[in-house]
């Protein structure tokens, strides 16, 4: 029994260490190598660190409950561009701007609801279709990435407002709006994930399907929930980044999803379902921004993060089957 | 012969069902504009298609064999730079099969790693199309990659040049298909991916060295990532870091198009290079029709989706799912 605790232990530790490792390397490296006389561990750049790693982030945490699931949301970056276009563009409605301030919660209404309604066009047709979820992302991946462009074209939406600038840029307690974002989404996901029963069914649906069905768990109803979920995630991350940068290309967003699964696999969850942590993702998602800072820190490409975090990846991969192999060599003696 | 019976209609729908849509989606296409089944136009479209054909044809062995592979696109990318970089560094002669060398060397690895390894295809790949992406960039320093002496080369031959009137990508993607069809079709080598892809437990007991085969089906697949990026510097003779950005879900799509199962064990070339075509002729059908170019990706999405949907419900006998 205690060895099972101890493996669960060293996964859930795994991704914190591989963290303090980072830290720890950079700021040595950095003494040497660094072009400039910062230090890394300086507290403001650790703080700008969360708020640049919220965008991925809040998707990413998102992912982690559908694949949780054992399914895969491939059409985050396609859902993140389709809202931030709505958020900009509604803002410059003629009768948007004769309601001054108001404009803002409306304009995020929107964005948010577009965020839902495509994440459940995705959830209703893994549902009804039983086509598997990867192939239906894929194909909507294409298709919300065909609607962003077919709105506005090539050209890019802009729409500036001050006051959502001055609020994106507020900083409460030393942290910034977007960190809380991240926060608060991790914190309530957590809270659902371990403490309610959808929490609970979403691990059971992941670990065996069949098991779920006949214990009476309602499987279609739940997919849709979670694709619903992560769509209004993806338009929540685009909503706190946009709110601040004031402008998207219909390009933006792409390539998300694999930094989003990236960042869920480094936390630790598997691929086939039913294991994972919100805790961990959030892991995830630090460890990758701090890669990406670190490099650049020491000076070297930022082309060369694609690099490293490929192969870290595939060694995360590699060394999470040599432990579970080990869990069950233990279980079988 | 009068009694077709509804089930065997319904059989055959679902196995050949992709042809039948081809044939009826080129029909409605050459009614509503004449000018799409002109033949400049249909060569124009194959043309334009062979690229991504090239690449899917060897995504289809990987897919048969019951993996995935997501590195095509930045692979291609990866050749199509080194290919020109080298061209001006000792000659297209050597700058061709050096390449090949390289890009082979990573469809090496990553078979390594998912056929010897046994690690998950979808993540290995994943993680090989960004650190590919990494490479690529830290080759060329970001910069774009040009031939100096555009004029003075014999490189363009492949993907510009053509023989008696056919232009060569064509010849070489529909050549390619022929071959790597045989091979699929009448070989040992061909029956082991299916088998390994079908049952994989069941394949290793029969004595196939599943390990094998699996690293094979991605050495092939990296092989024709190389013929791609051959013809796309050649056609282009100059390109972008991220020139075959996105093309892994095109190819993808074609493959799954195709009907392959991306369980594995099923699909074939022929099927392949129908998806392919589908692809292009739709792009080029709606542009030909006064839509929006962006129009094809989300016409592209519902075809895929009914693709997959209707070869499902075939299967399992009943239109909609049975999840609750």
């Amino acid at each position: 029994m205690s060895n099972i605790n101890r493996t669960d232990l060293i996964k859930q530790g795994a991704i914190w260490a591989f963290i303090a490792v980072e830290l720890a390397f950079f700021s040595i490296a950095g003494k040497f190598l660094s072009v400039t006389d910062a230090t890394f561990m300086d507290p403001e750049n650790m703080l700008l660190l969360l708020k640049q790693s919220a965008p991925i982030g809040i998707i990413a945490l998102g992912m982690t409950i559908v694949m949780i699931n054992g399914n895969i949301d491939l059409s985050v970056g396609a859902i993140f561009a389709m809202s931030a276009v709505i958020l900009l563009d509604s803002m410059g409605w003629a009768w948007m701007q004769s309601l001054g301030v108001w404009s803002i919660p409306i304009s995020w209404g929107l964005a948010l609801l577009t965020g839902v309604v495509l994440g459940a066009i995705n959830g209703l047709i893994v549902w009804k279709t039983g086509v598997d979820a990867f192939i239906v992302t894929l194909g909507s991946m294409l298709g919300y990435r065909g609607l962003v462009f077919m709105y506005n074209g090539e050209q890019p939406t802009s729409h500036l407002n001050w006051t959502l600038v001055d609020f994106a840029e507020a900083r409460f307690l030393g942290l910034h709006t977007a960190t809380w974002f991240l926060l608060v989404v991790a914190l309530i996901l957590w809270l659902v994930m371990t403490r309610t029963v959808h929490g609970r069914n979403a691990y059971a649906i992941g670990n065996n399907r069949e098991a779920a069905v006949n214990a009476g768990i309602r499987v279609g109803p739940h997919f849709l929930w979670n694709f619903m979920l992560i769509g209004f995630l993806s338009a929540l991350s685009a909503v706190v980044f946009y709110s601040e940068s004031g402008s998207v290309n219909p390009n933006d967003g792409m390539l998300y999803e694999l930094w989003a699964i990236t960042a869920v696999v480094l936390g630790g969850t598997k691929l086939t379902g039913g294991y994972g942590s919100i805790i961990s993702t959030l892991g995830g998602v630090i460890a990758i921004q701090l890669l990406r800072k670190g490099l650049g820190h020491i000076g070297s490409d930022t082309e060369t993060v694609n690099l490293v975090i490929g192969l870290i990846l595939i060694a995360v991969l590699f060394l999470d089957r040599q432990l579970n192999r080990k869990g069950k060599e233990e279980l079988r003696v | 012969m009068a009694e077709i019976s509804k089930a065997g209609l319904s059989g055959f729908l679902a196995r050949q069902g992709i042809i039948v849509a081809f044939a009826v989606f080129m029909i409605v296409f050459a009614i509503a504009n004449p000018r799409f089944i002109d033949i400049d136009n249909i060569s124009g479209v194959i043309r334009s298609s062979a690229i991504l054909g090239v690449m899917a044809l060897g995504v289809t062995f990987v897919v048969i064999g019951g993996n995935l592979d997501l590195s095509v696109g930045s692979m291609m990318s990866f050749s199509t730079i080194v290919v020109l970089d080298l061209h001006d560094k000792i000659g297209p002669a050597l700058a061709i099969p050096a390449m090949f060398g390289m890009t082979l060397c990573l469809g090496a690895f990553i078979g390594f790693l998912v056929g010897y390894l046994k690690l998950n295809s979808l993540i290995v790949t994943l993680g090989m199309l960004s650190a590919i992406h990494g490479l690529t960039l830290t080759y060329s320093g970001g910069q774009n990659m040009d031939i100096a002496d555009k004029r003075g080369t014999w490189f363009n031959v492949f993907g510009q040049g053509d023989i008696i009137g056919i232009p060569i990508p064509i010849l070489m993607f529909a050549l390619l298909a022929a071959g790597l069809g045989v091979v699929l079709s009448r070989t040992a080598f061909g029956r082991k991916v299916y088998a390994v892809g079908g049952n994989g437990t069941a394949a290793v007991f029969s004595g196939i060295p599943r390990a094998r085969i699996v690293f094979l089906t991605y050495l092939m697949s990296s092989f024709c990532v190389a013929m791609a990026g051959l013809m796309q510097a050649s056609r282009s003779l100059g390109s972008q870091n991220t020139v075959g950005q996105g093309l892994e879900l095109e190819v993808l799509a074609a493959v799954i198009l195709g009907g392959a199962s991306l369980l594995g064990g099923s699909g074939t070339i022929f099927k392949t290079v129908i998806g392919v075509l589908i692809l292009g002729f739709i792009q080029n059908g709606l542009l030909l029709m006064g839509l929006a170019f962006y129009a094809q990706y989300v016409v592209t999405w519902v075809i895929i989706i009914l693709a997959v949907w209707l070869d499902i419900a075939a299967k399992r006998g009943r239109l909609l799912s049975p999840i609750a």
